[in-house]
């Protein structure tokens, strides 16, 4: 079976149509050659770079598996949380981790709705992100409950004990819910997306990877009927996905927004704490892409664009959170309020103030760096600048929490916090079993998006003039282009 | 059971939609096409009607919203009534997370199961019997309907010719 189209894609298919629209994918490829380099990285044996992460992942894993044993068995005792900070590095974590998974469902769903079809070669590997960070984010509550066997109490079931129920009413109790049905309708959007891929795998493997990928792959035949009703169900999908997000992180804020606690009883918590999500989220699937890209050499599928995309969304929210600090400081002083003013000169001028410096420096100063386009398309700057933005966000929470609650109203219950050993090899745990989780995906499913990559292939580039079909005949102005993808706008 | 249809193939999307667009002109029954991904405006061409699993969607979200909020309303108010800050038993504003996310998970579940049974999508230890090659792949499939009265195979073999099939054959499919 000779290809009709080679002829005319080493003549035509580099160049875009219109300037304005570069190709997603660059480098032109035939369908089979996207297969064949996204199932490479699953069907040869793993490099030495792999198994080294792998290794260095698991370690941290198994230190956070002892230091919560050992915690459980001796008691919360073990952190360094006090009668005044009764939150502290956990809840820090908690909120850190679920902000990092919010930047997967913004790509897979926010971006799915808005038709930016730049989100196709990344979406995939967002989406597991998520996953794995509201995994290690749903470890913190579950462990600070000193008693995780007792875990199924936070759900309303009929019990013997009245029945006595939960409290609707505590933003805690909201927080079970908003973070069980993340999970849960994340879970299911990821596998909906993995079945055709899965299909692709099955049809090219062999011996006991087959029998795996054919059960997997749930007798999916590539038939339209199917992708018409898949289709579907993945736009319902994305669009409930969407507001989810958004709840997510709200509740989340609303943990302490709907306290007293000066520092904490605002009203611009949901949305500052939304965009600080996406802020985190896409510094960490930027952190992970460049090395990923390099790894599994897919350059050519997240190319510097994809990249470049990421970093304006960065901007847009880093933006947000800044504005966000500003506001809390305006507040704080316009109010009148003195607790509110004290919480807040706290913050800046306190016993915490290198760590609100170390914020406002990585989250509002450093990104700043991203106005200028060099930055923008140099991966290795990138990633520098996601580490610092991890590191920011994280203090940004540290900050919230901690400086908030360790000076309240009462002088005399003022005290100090530091965490203990158990505290940081937990958090260095959930870091392991992240990346355990994320290196095991990048080696075993298809880290990319098979069919949607595969979709926006032709995207910007000319299609064959052999075939009677009504699209290009030379000369193609873009508007009045016919093509399919043409009529999609794109970042 | 299998059927053996006529079987177009095609290596390039806008080809196929054009195809089948012209096949389903020439009065042709097309059983189904197999391609590699979501090919747009292939349901045009095919005369594929709009899905109706939104209104599984939408009733997974009643259902959900009215689970939620009766679930709440019982625990809170009828079943075991607890004084919490003196606020009102039926605390209504404060049950609205709840029921929100009752309402997403229930749709989005909802959506996915009828999506899985109409489909008949399921792990099977076997893949589907007459799987076509490459389908997964590179390759687009355009299968026509050959036991029935509207088959004409010239007219078939002409639409195959002036849309650049790159081959044509028949093939015993799963019906």
């Amino acid at each position: 079976m000779a290809d009709p189209r080679s002829k005319h894609d080493s003549a035509h298919a580099a160049h875009p149509i219109s300037d304005l629209r570069a190709p997603l994918v660059t480098e032109d490829r035939t369908l089979h050659k996207i297969t064949e380099e996204i199932c490479a990285p699953m069907e040869r044996s793993a490099g030495g770079l792999w198994w080294a992460g792998l290794l260095l992942a698991v370690s941290a894993l198994l230190l956070g598996v002892v230091c919560v044993t050992h915690q459980i068995r001796t008691g919360i005792g073990t952190w360094g949380l006090n009668k005044t900070v009764g939150w502290a590095f956990d809840i820090t974590n908690f909120v850190f981790w679920v902000g990092i998974g919010h930047a997967g469902t913004l790509i897979s769903a926010i971006l799915f709705l808005f038709r930016q079809k730049w989100r196709t070669s990344i979406n995939r590997a967002a989406e597991a992100m998520t996953l794995f960070a509201v995994m290690c984010a749903a470890l913190f509550p579950v462990i600070h409950m000193g008693r995780p066997w007792l875990g199924f109490w936070m759900f309303p079931y009929p019990n013997f004990r009245g029945s006595l129920w939960v409290n609707f009413r505590s933003p805690l109790l909201w927080d079970v819910f908003a973070i069980s049905t993340y999970f849960t309708v994340s879970a299911v959007f990821w596998f909906i997306g993995l079945i055709p891929d899965f299909a692709t795998v099955r049809d090219r493997a062999t011996g006991i990877r087959k029998r795996i990928f054919t059960i997997l792959s749930f007798g999916w035949t590539g038939s339209s009927r199917t992708w018409s009703r898949y289709e579907s169900v993945y736009g319902l999908l994305a669009g409930l996905a969407t507001p989810l997000v958004v709840s997510v992180h709200t509740i989340v804020s609303m943990d302490f927004a709907t306290s007293l606690v000066p520092g904490w009883h605002a009203t611009v918590f949901p949305p500052y704490f939304v965009a600080g999500a996406v802020f985190s989220g896409f510094a960490m699937v930027l952190t992970l892409m460049i090395v990923a890209r390099k790894v599994l050499k897919i350059e050519h599928l997240i190319t510097t664009r994809h990249l470049e995309n990421m970093t304006k969304i960065i901007l847009v929210t880093g933006g947000i959170v800044g504005l966000a600090y500003g506001t809390e400081l305006f507040i704080a002083w316009y109010s009148g309020n003195l607790y509110e003013r004290f919480a807040f000169r706290n913050r800046a001028f306190g016993p915490y103030a290198w760590a609100y410096w170390t914020m406002v420096t990585c989250n509002v100063g450093l990104p700043q760096l991203f106005w200028f386009k060099k930055v923008r398309t140099t991966p290795a700057l990138i990633f520098a600048l996601s580490i610092v933005i991890n590191i920011g966000m994280w203090f940004e929470r540290f900050v919230i929490i901690v400086t908030s609650i360790h000076r309240d109203f009462l002088p005399s219950s003022w005290a100090m916090y530091r965490p203990t050993f158990i505290e940081i090899g937990t958090f260095i745990g959930t870091f392991g079993l992240f990346f355990t989780c994320f290196l095991l995906f990048a080696k075993l499913l298809p880290a990319v998006s098979i069919g949607e990559v595969k979709a926006v292939n032709s995207f910007a580039k000319k299609h064959p003039v052999s075939h009677e079909s009504p699209v290009h005949h030379g000369g193609e102005a873009p508007e009045s282009d016919p093509a399919p993808a043409e009529s999609e706008v794109i970042a | 059971m299998s059927q053996r249809f006529f079987v177009a193939w095609f290596d390039e999307e806008h080809a196929l939609v054009s195809a089948t667009a012209a096949a389903r002109e020439q009065g042709l029954s097309i059983h189904d096409v197999y391609t590699p991904f979501a090919v747009h405006g292939i349901d045009e061409a095919m005369g594929i009607k709009r899905s109706r699993l939104p209104w599984i969607c939408f009733t997974g979200g009643v259902l959900g919203l009215s689970f939620g909020a009766f679930m709440q309303y019982y625990a809170s108010v009828t079943s075991w009534a607890l004084n919490v800050g003196g606020k009102p038993f039926n605390s209504a504003p404060a049950f609205l997370p709840v029921a929100f996310e009752m309402t997403v998970l229930a749709a989005a579940l909802l959506s996915v199961l009828a999506l899985l049974i109409r489909a008949r999508l399921y792990p099977r230890v076997a893949a589907p019997q007459g799987l076509l090659s490459r389908v997964t792949d590179d390759r687009f499939a355009l299968c026509l309907v050959v036991a029935d009265e509207r088959w004409n195979e010239a007219r078939a073999r002409a639409v195959c010719a002036t849309h650049g099939a790159i081959d044509v054959t028949y093939e015993e499919i799963a019906s």
